[in-house]
């Protein structure tokens, strides 16, 4: 497979034993703007360079974590639980 | 006596000239791949002379000259049917329209259903294709296999073969072919093409499009054109336009070359390959697209070990060949995988991108319809279902049944 990915709980693996799960978003608040709803469903930054993004590990321990990647290189920085996310906003 | 010189064969030479570039034009055209060289080839010959197509790179270094060289209409809904249609017409005649060889060869595609659920689609892809006119109907094992007896429609593999979707006009031409045949034709209309020229930034005033900023000086323009397919979000940025874009990459290669045997397009949306064989004797194998998004163009060994297994499964008789060489492209992939064509928020700002994988059968019919949008002001009916704001009006035009992986 193409690159490796630190799983938070099982460390080094193929990228191909995760689901990837896109770049993280907010979720809009109940009753928000239908223009707010359009962008939440269909919009998404895809930079060239890093971004945090979902990732799950489907052939390990079966758990959803984040990680910040270089869409570049495909080199992963760090990753981490989603409710380490407060000390992991830039 | 004279003495031959035979390096006086080898030296360079160009189909068109470069001239340094200038601190005005009348349309700019970011990205020189077949959509922004057809473009300007199109505003060209409909009157505009100042247009300049500015190139990160080398002419078709991106998707353009990465693709899998297929040209088909055999979609699904009535909207990409129609679209797609006129695009498969003006490259029956583009040769003669460029004057340039572009060795098309319409041999025909086979789309292979190994499913039931597969087979009720194509049923419907057929009936949608030929009330629209389209050369499309689904066909039994026994002509697909005299069509291509080298396939295995045995019960052995995993998926078993039970019909296809037979489209006769489906065609391969050689891709680079049609990029320089653009921009020769384009160059000789007046149109400036600099590569090496890297856009960094578009320049706007109250809500209207000024020129841009390149590596080689600001450039002014009152229309600007991006056709950067995988880096389109990068570039709609530069111009504060949002887009509903995923870039992802997509991975293909070719065999050894061999004696031509293959003479019909094979594609399996079930093992997420397609087959041609090209006029060197390569047969050219690509793929769907990574599950994750990148901008990184390298080929991956899961890919290649994953596709030639596939490949086996329709094609045994490859068994002994050889791997040749392999390489990856991007695709700016949307949501209901139709492309996005047209205005912006940005007075003069036009997209042409969400090309996904798809664009290069879409590049004469693109050229034509952005040249039109561009001069007369009016969208034309063709890409009227595919302007960007479908998506704030949810509009969504779904393509994904005949067009991931179904190429």
């Amino acid at each position: 497979m193409a690159f490796l990915v630190p799983c938070p709980d099982c460390g080094n693996r193929e990228a191909a034993e995760f689901s990837y799960g896109g770049e993280s978003n907010r979720r809009p608040a109940p009753g928000a703007a239908a223009a707010e709803l359009a962008r939440y469903l269909f919009f998404r930054r895809n930079v060239a360079g890093t971004q945090v993004e979902w990732w799950y590990h489907r052939d390990g321990c079966q758990r959803w974590f984040l990680a910040r990647r270089d869409t570049r290189s495909n080199l992963i920085e760090e990753t981490y639980w989603p409710e380490q996310r407060a000390a992991h906003r830039a | 006596m004279t003495v031959l010189n035979p390096l006086r064969y080898f030296q360079p030479w160009t189909m068109w000239h470069h001239q340094p570039l200038r601190s005005s034009y009348d349309a700019v055209i970011i990205g020189g791949g077949v959509h922004g060289l057809a473009t300007a080839y199109e505003l060209a010959k409909r009157g505009m002379r100042r247009v300049a197509v500015l190139e990160r790179s080398y002419i078709g270094s991106g998707a353009s000259g990465r693709n899998t060289t297929i040209i088909r209409a055999n979609y699904r809904t009535p909207e990409g049917v129609a679209f797609y249609k006129e695009s498969l017409r003006l490259y029956e005649r583009l040769s003669q329209e460029l004057d340039y060889n572009l060795l098309f060869s319409q041999q025909g595609h086979l789309t292979l259903a190994h499913t039931d659920r597969a087979v009720n689609v194509m049923v419907e892809r057929a009936a949608v294709n030929r009330l629209l006119g389209v050369d499309s109907r689904v066909i039994d094992p026994r002509e697909i296999h005299e069509l291509c007896p080298e396939l295995d429609l045995s019960a052995h593999p995993a998926y078993p073969i039970q019909a296809a979707l037979y489209h006769p006009p489906g065609a391969v031409i050689r891709h680079d072919a049609v990029v320089w045949g653009y921009a020769r034709a384009a160059a000789r209309l007046g149109v400036e093409i600099h590569p090496a020229t890297e856009v960094t930034g578009i320049l706007a005033d109250r809500g209207r499009v000024t020129g841009v900023r390149t590596t080689a000086g600001d450039v002014s323009a009152p229309v600007v054109v991006a056709a950067v397919a995988g880096w389109s979000s990068e570039v709609g940025r530069m111009a504060g336009v949002e887009l509903p874009i995923l870039t992802h990459v997509l991975q293909a290669f070719v065999t050894e070359p061999l004696k031509p045997f293959l003479h019909v397009i094979l594609v399996s949306a079930t093992l997420h390959i397609y087959v041609s064989q090209t006029d060197r004797g390569e047969v050219l194998i690509g793929a769907e697209i990574e599950p994750y998004t990148t901008y990184s163009q390298h080929s991956t060994i899961g890919f290649l070990e994953q596709s030639a297994h596939h490949t086996l499964e329709l094609l045994p008789i490859l068994a002994p060949v050889k791997v040749l060489r392999a390489w990856a492209g991007l695709c700016d992939i949307t949501p209901d995988y139709s492309p996005i064509m047209g205005k912006t928020e940005v007075d003069g700002f036009f997209v042409d991108c969400g090309w996904g994988t798809y664009g290069f059968k879409a590049a004469p019919v693109s050229g034509v319809c952005m040249a039109e949008l561009i001069t007369t002001g009016k969208t034309p009916s063709l890409i009227e279902p595919f302007k960007l704001s479908r998506f704030w009006e949810r509009r969504l035009v779904s393509e994904l049944a005949a067009a991931a992986v179904s190429h």
